[in-house]
């Protein structure tokens, strides 16, 4: 039920944007967002953008999870 | 950088899977709390691929299966109001209260209907002059501040027929409540991903620092699962209790605070009732008395009943990690998704629900 989905906003209007989920265009509230801008990715929820997405934190995340997959290779 | 498909990459699952292998030696019970993670869980074969040393148990992170039925009962009977529009998420429809549900009630004559979204109720609302459309207010921290928003956004439209059922329910205080019956020993939690983006990683600090039990913030992709039990591995082997995040893409530890700004103006905290664990002090909110003409329980006159509870279903124990669908023995006989008997069963993250779809290969 707290299922948040990523979408890219294409665009906005006053506290509504167009934001792209799997390639389908899609009206979402920025009423708890108002800091999202044309080409962030955020979380919705019902409709709801929730939060903006951390581009940096994902690609650092990844990266981290690309030295573990390498040590566990070097010790596999 | 799409934000789905890379946290679903088998090489880096492979490498999270051998490390938490090598790492993990000491025997610990691990609950995922959020009905999103049990999916994941399932879906993706994650309980089989851990090591002996972890066990998981599912939480009572599913909105849809903590709401008692005697809540339910109060939705149903607004739905036979007359001149009355139900409006609610999918999920709800199906979900039997103590004698009826709102798909019978719907079948009766009542006008139910299924919204993605709060935007769409106030929408109902405004082509519905005549009518009053009550929302189901069903949700955890991430559903209320949009909740709260659409009360805002009817004030300031001053659509006066639009009605909130507030049933919402808060976490934390319904985790402290499940430790401190002692009913089942946890050594980490792995913490609610859609939550966390609400309220941050700081209200998770108690379980950590009071109860000595690790706690990670988790999304919802495999990779995140498997990084999220990485890290509580890491906790427990190196003798440590704190809270971490683990979906950092997604969660900030001060949490969004335009979202607990919009929440608190519109709601306050108050006790509720939780299917299977009773009434817990302040884990639900109400309407605050400056929006109070927005609430369908002060603005109806109308008759619930009492509440009464299906004999055989044990969805109270699952709840609370006592027991699993496979103790059930109404489970994949009499109860089934098509035709529930118990919520778990219902909400498609309801443990039983995700035990029928992807689960029975593995256990009972």
């Amino acid at each position: 039920m707290c299922l948040a989905i990523p979408a890219l906003i294409k665009s906005i209007e006053g506290k509504e944007a167009e934001a792209e989920i799997g390639g389908i265009i899609r009206r979402v509230s920025l009423w708890l967002t108002p800091e999202a801008e044309v080409g962030d990715y955020v979380l919705v929820h019902t409709g709801y953008a929730i939060n903006v997405l951390d581009q940096e934190e994902a690609e650092e995340t990844l990266r981290l999870l690309e030295e573990i997959a390498e040590i566990g290779g070097d010790e596999g | 950088m799409k934000f789905i498909t890379e946290f679903r990459r088998a090489d880096l699952a492979e490498g999270l899977i051998s490390q938490i292998h090598r790492r993990s030696q000491t025997p610990v019970r691990f609950m995922e709390f959020c009905g999103g993670h049990t999916v994941t869980i399932f879906r993706y074969g994650i309980r089989q691929i851990l090591p002996s040393t972890i066990e998981m148990v599912s939480g009572p992170g599913c909105p849809i299966c903590v709401t008692a039925n005697a809540d339910l009962d109060k939705a149903i009977a607004l739905a036979h109001v007359p001149d009355v529009i139900i409006a609610t998420f999918g999920d709800m429809i199906k979900v039997p209260g103590s004698r009826s549900s709102l798909q019978q009630a719907k079948a009766d004559g009542a006008d139910v209907r299924m919204v993605y979204s709060t935007m769409d109720a106030i929408k109902m609302a405004e082509e519905n002059p005549t009518k009053s459309v009550i929302f189901l207010g069903i949700g955890f921290e991430t559903t209320a501040p949009t909740i709260a928003a659409s009360v805002l956004q009817a004030e300031d439209k001053r659509i006066r027929n639009y009605y909130v059922l507030s049933l919402h329910k808060l976490c934390p205080p319904v985790i402290r409540a499940i430790l401190d019956s002692g009913e089942v020993k946890l050594h980490g939690l792995i913490c609610p991903g859609h939550v966390s983006a609400i309220i941050g990683s700081h209200p998770w600090e108690f379980i950590a620092r009071d109860y000595g039990i690790p706690c990670v913030v988790s999304g919802f992709e495999p990779l995140d699962i498997l990084q999220c039990v990485d890290m509580l591995v890491d906790q427990i082997e190196i003798g440590e209790s704190k809270v971490e995040i683990a979906y950092r893409r997604g969660v900030r530890p001060e949490g969004n605070q335009q979202a607990l700004k919009l929440m608190a103006q519109v709601f306050e905290p108050c006790p509720a009732t939780w299917r299977g664990i009773g009434e817990v002090t302040d884990s639900g909110l109400k309407i605050r008395k400056e929006y109070q003409h927005f609430d369908a329980e002060l603005a109806f006159d109308f008759d619930p009943g009492l509440p009464y509870e299906p004999s055989g279903c044990i969805c109270g124990d699952i709840l609370r990690g006592v027991k699993t669908p496979f103790d059930c023995q109404l489970f994949a006989k009499a109860c089934t998704p098509q035709y529930p008997v118990g919520p778990c069963m219902v909400s498609s993250e309801g443990s039983c629900a995700a035990c029928y779809h992807y689960g029975r290969d593995f256990e009972g």
